[in-house]
């Protein structure tokens, strides 16, 4: 048998039965359907969170001061207040060879007024390269400069949402002045939004120079985290490695354990996101696969009754030539050509559904090539699979038995 | 071409007794042959038909077709020897329903590998040679009457070219005038060397052949030479 007159054969069976293939083929559309949805959803939650972890800066890592801990003393003050890094351990920290740009910062909350508005927000004092690090962009006006930290001036960068929140959404506050903790500011620029939400909204912050910060308002020469850039993505680790020594002996410390300062690499953050977004992902997809499988069976009960309707069908095919290899491709075919189809249309709706929810529910979808052709091939091998058994049935039929069914 | 020996053949009846249908057959077939079966309804003619066209296997006894015993074959060698060499006509035509009545005719050729354009060529001149009319070709076969499945399903068994054809009352269906149409076709094949059994109620139909076998009760009582 050739395999044009296969496939003609499954069409013609295909064509023939068109309720019963469209309803079959319903559960594999169904479940690929799903799969390919699911799958988009977990690799868009995945980007997503990529993205957020690169806004905050590029192969960054942050040192934070942690108190230092005794013997057997288990609680530790919350991170940021305790008093261990200063200054000169940002200065040191700048000499090690794979480091790129360090920038200390000390932050607080207070209390920001601009003619009849208050709020209520982060304070953050820092230096000019911190732009840089932690990729800060402006969209009016200049971020803090060496100048401005050399001489403390009262200067302030504002983030997008402080502004919006105390000059009105997308105005130009540059020039204008603000107050903070009581004393006056003078606003020189606006950062872009940078997005993130509730505790996580990186634009409800106010800039300021760290001379200043230190000087107004917190009053002493500690700072609440150091940020630094490595050079590059490997040398993240060995960079990690050789600030917690520098540090490590620059405290006079022995014991690694017993560090007052806690190294954090952003690697660690990443690895950690993607580790509950593969969770997430494989939980969708194997829900969504089990419906595949359901499908699958669907496809499988079909072929049984086929073979059972077409016994007689299946012994005339025996009784003029076909052998066994002839009758079980004949299932199969019908079987993998079900699927297939499915499997396409399954594709369209599961682009058509992760469409939909990045549409009404805005969450970010991601549709994979590998994830279509395991999608192909998943719904070709349910075929293979669920049809070789009603297949191999077929071909075992004796002829005249089949011929006398009724 | 055809040699069986004592050929027996045992059915399970549905409350699990054994029914002898065929008991002890022993028949010899010549190349280009035409031999007709007579018997009663019952007899064993369409059980010993199966047989002879390696459809079915005997319970006990040796078929040997072309020299070669069938009931040693596999099914699939079993399905190659239909292919090549033997036509069937099935008393209950067995047509596939939902397809046209050239796609029926040539489905014999799909299996062995003929193009689809020769399938067609072969199809329409093999119903041409029983005498349907060209109007009826493209008719689905359950669109059409008794006496035209009965002819589709003989443009069937010729198609592929057989050997040795056998047929399952082939004229039942048909009227005296058609009847005499396909019989003419058969004694035609027969004259180009083809081997041909019939199986037949009729004494007018039997008279075609050289030879007439009577079957009773699963065994041979009289075998005739016409001429
Ligand atoms: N698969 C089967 N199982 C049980 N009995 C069977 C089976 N096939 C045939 N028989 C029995 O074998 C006997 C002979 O059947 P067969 O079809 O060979 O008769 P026949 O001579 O062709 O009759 P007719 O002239 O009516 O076609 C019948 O009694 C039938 O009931
Ligand atoms: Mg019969």
């Amino acid at each position: 048998m050739k395999i044009r007159d296969l496939f003609e054969e499954t069409y013609s069976a295909v064509i023939i039965n068109k309720v019963r293939s469209g309803l079959t083929i319903l559960g594999i559309v169904i479940g690929i359907g799903s799969v390919i949805a699911m799958v988009a959803l977990g690799a868009g939650a995945q980007s997503s969170i990529a993205a957020n972890i690169q806004s905050i800066g590029s192969n960054l890592l942050t040192v934070s001061p942690g108190a230092a801990r005794g013997r057997g003393e288990q609680v530790s003050s919350g991170r940021g207040s305790a008093q261990t890094l200063t200054l000169d351990d940002a200065v040191a920290l700048k000499a090690i060879a794979q480091v790129k740009a360090v920038a200390p910062q000390t932050s607080g909350r207070y209390q920001l007024k601009a003619k009849a508005k208050n709020t209520n927000t982060n304070v953050l004092g820092t230096i000019a390269e911190y732009a840089s690090i932690r990729n800060v962009e402006l969209s009016l006006g200049s971020f803090i400069t060496e100048q401005t930290t050399k001489s403390s001036n009262k200067v302030a960068v504002l983030g997008a949402t402080v502004r919006d929140d105390l000059f009105g959404l997308g105005a130009d506050p540059v020039g204008q002045s603000i107050r903070v903790n009581n004393q006056d500011f003078k606003v020189i620029g606006v950062t872009r939004p940078k997005g993130g939400t509730g505790f996580n909204n990186q634009d409800d912050v106010v800039y300021i120079p760290l001379t200043t910060a230190q000087r107004f308002l917190t009053g002493n020469n500690f700072l609440s985290a150091i940020s630094i850039q490595a050079a590059d993505q490997q040398a993240m680790t060995a960079v990690q490695e050789e600030i917690t020594s520098l540090l490590l002996s620059r405290h006079s410390i022995s014991d690694p354990l017993r560090a007052d300062f806690n190294v954090f690499n952003q690697a660690d953050l990443a690895t950690a996101a993607t580790s509950v977004t593969d969770t997430f992902t494989i939980l969708l997809a194997s829900i969504a696969g089990i419906s595949l499988l359901v499908g699958g069976i669907g496809i499988m009960n079909m072929m049984l009754t086929n073979v059972t309707e077409r016994t007689r069908e299946i012994g005339l095919r025996k009784a003029i030539g076909g052998k066994k290899r002839d009758i079980s491709a004949q299932f199969l075919m019908e079987a993998v050509v079900l699927t297939f189809f499915g499997g396409a249309a399954g594709i369209v709706l599961g682009w058509f559904l992760s469409w939909g929810v990045s549409k009404f529910a805005g969450i970010a979808t991601h549709i994979s090539i590998s994830s279509v052709l395991l999608a192909f091939g998943v719904s070709a091998g349910i075929g293979l699979l669920f049809g070789y058994y009603p297949a191999r049935r077929a071909a075992k039929l004796n002829p005249i038995e089949a011929l006398r069914y009724e | 071409m055809i040699d069986c020996r004592n050929i027996m053949k045992v059915y399970r009846s549905g409350d699990g007794r054994d029914v002898p249908v065929l008991k002890g057959v022993s028949l010899q077939v010549a190349d280009g042959e035409f031999v007709a079966i007579m018997g009663p309804s019952g007899s064993g003619k369409s059980t010993l038909m199966h047989i002879l066209g390696a459809l079915d296997s005997p319970t006990s006894g040796t078929y040997l077709f072309n020299g070669t015993d069938v009931s040693t074959l596999s099914d699939d060698d079993l399905a190659e020897v239909r292919k090549k060499k033997i036509g069937f006509v099935f008393q209950a035509f067995n047509l596939l329903p939902r397809a046209t009545v050239l796609r029926n005719v040539a489905l014999p050729l799909v299996y062995a590998g003929v193009s689809k354009a020769e399938r067609d060529q072969a199809a329409r001149s093999a119903l041409q040679d029983v005498g349907l009319e060209q109007g009826r070709f493209l008719n689905l076969s359950n669109q059409l009457s008794g006496g035209e499945m009965q002819r589709v399903a003989i443009a069937r068994a010729l198609v592929n070219d057989p050997a040795l054809l056998l047929a399952d009352e082939p004229t039942g269906n048909l009227d005296t005038k058609t009847g005499e149409v396909v019989l003419r076709t058969f004694e035609a094949l027969n004259r180009a060397g083809r081997t041909i059994i019939i199986i037949t109620h009729e004494q007018d139909v039997a008279g075609h052949a050289d030879r007439v076998i009577h079957i009773r009760d699963g065994q041979i009582v009289k075998d005739e030479k016409l001429r």
